[in-house]
């Protein structure tokens, strides 16, 4: 077991920075791609259904398509933005493109979760919809976006492990060529564990952060 | 329906009566079909809406809610109205501390609005809705969530933001110990229509409809309201 350490160490360390990177590229798509989704939707403050719709389709046929079967049909645009198909790198660019329709839902139900009388009385002093968006939707959504960033920080944590099948490396990896595939019982449970670990801490994290900035 | 400049008017109906809808219309929160809703002399309902945002800095509104912002502090939340029509940071920075202290709240200024009673929260919703000197404001059912004491505060300060600031206000209410209590003239609505419209006085004491009538006497205590707009009464709410 000892023997092992330094490459659980060192698939930890890659399943890390899968998920940091990925979550993190995905934070910013799913806030500008949610927030469209949210002022747009019928009880958002610009409502437009063809762009609802045309968000919402594209969101979904991006999101109906299982992860492993997405990995295999970015190969040539992973190969084109990163140079190689395989590796760490690599499998960051099926994780953003896979999460961010997920995150941009969690922002969209964020948002529209902002009582609507809040954002009438705002535009009754005066507010125009962008104003409305940044002085009103983010702030008062900000403990239900960090609780939805939770959510999606535990869900990439899943889909990385399926990233060793473009040799993305990471616990999940791991566990299957050492743990299954070499019968290493003791291998596939230190993965998990270390796995139960990484999601407690974010979860925990994400609950006390939401607490900590909500006032209401 | 008029509500001359300077004066305190209530607008009373059971509830159906369409009293939420003319709040809507007023603030332009929906469009009427028909008709013609001035504010301090320029028509609402023909402005575009870049025109309509600078006009309503002209018109304060207190909801029923409150609608506070629950991610600022009090002090933000009366900036909010200030920051959003532009204009400079230390002259909005002064607005709000004129208004903290004229209504009391200045202790409270870095708390949020979830650490307040009903009534403090009544009074940050004031002063953010005064805070752009509006000519009018506009309060739905001021009182209707208040215990009795709280309630007469709330009266005492309405009264006050039109003795002192000559803020004409509008009062939409199905309270009608309240309305009685403060209000120079009163409209009674029923089923979206106009059925009496007088001073306060004499609406009261003298109803001349059906629904009117049902307000007045359906009221818990009729012969409490009618004491409540003796001349006697006035005195005894006083002023800030």
């Amino acid at each position: 077991m000892t023997d092992l350490v330094p490459v659980l160490l060192g698939a930890t360390g890659q399943t890390l920075t899968m998920v940091a990177v990925s979550v993190l590229l995905c934070v910013i798509l799913g806030l500008a791609f949610g927030s469209w989704l949210a002022v747009t939707s019928p009880q958002g403050i610009a409502p437009s259904p063809a762009v609802h719709q045309l968000l919402a389709a594209f969101a979904n046929i991006s999101r109906s398509i299982p992860f492993l079967v997405l990995i295999v049909l970015l190969l040539p645009l992973t190969r084109f933005l990163v140079g190689t198909s395989i590796g760490t790198a690599a499998a960051i660019i099926p994780l953003v493109v896979g999460g961010t329709p997920y995150a941009a839902r969690l922002v969209e139900a964020a948002l529209l979760d902002v009582d609507p009388g809040l954002i009438q009385a705002v535009v009754t002093l005066g507010a125009s919809p962008s104003q409305a968006v940044w002085k009103v939707y983010f702030p008062e959504a900000v403990p239900g976006l960090i609780r939805a960033f939770t959510v999606l920080a535990i869900t990439m944590i899943n889909f990385s492990a399926m990233a060793g099948a473009v040799g993305g490396g990471g616990l999940g990896d791991l566990a299957i060529r050492y743990g299954y595939q070499r019968f290493r019982l003791d291998v596939l449970v230190a993965c998990c564990v270390i796995l139960i670990l990484l999601v407690q801490c974010i979860q925990l994290s994400g609950n006390t952060l939401a607490r900590r900035l909500d006032h209401r | 329906m008029t509500v001359p400049a300077g004066s305190i008017h209530g607008v009373l109906g059971l509830s159906g009566a369409g009293k939420s809808t003319l709040l809507k219309c007023i603030a332009r929160l929906e469009t009427s079909d028909a008709g013609e809703i001035s504010v301090a002399g320029s028509d609402w309902t023909r402005l575009g809406n870049a025109a309509l945002r600078r006009e309503r800095g002209k018109m304060g509104i207190v909801f029923q809610q409150l609608h506070l912002l629950s991610s600022r502090t009090v002090a933000a939340n009366i900036a909010l109205p200030l920051e959003l029509h532009g204009g400079r940071k230390s002259e909005n920075a002064d607005r709000v501390a004129e208004l903290l202290e004229w209504f009391g709240i200045a202790d409270k200024a870095r708390d949020y609005p979830a650490q307040l009673s009903g009534g403090q929260r009544q009074r940050v919703a004031l002063a953010r809705a005064l805070a752009t000197r509006p000519r009018v404001l506009l309060a739905d059912e001021p009182t209707s969530a208040l215990d009795p004491e709280t309630r007469l505060s709330v009266l005492n300060t309405l009264q006050g933001i039109r003795d002192k600031l000559g803020v004409s206000i509008l009062i939409i209410t199905h309270d009608l110990r309240s309305a009685a209590a403060i209000c120079d003239s009163i409209t009674v609505l029923d089923a979206g229509r106009v059925v009496e419209t007088g001073v306060a006085a004499h609406v009261l004491h003298h109803p001349e409809t059906d629904v009117t009538r049902r307000l007045v006497f359906h009221d818990e205590s009729p012969s409490d309201a009618r004491s409540l707009v003796q001349p006697a009464h006035f005195e005894e709410i006083g002023l800030l």
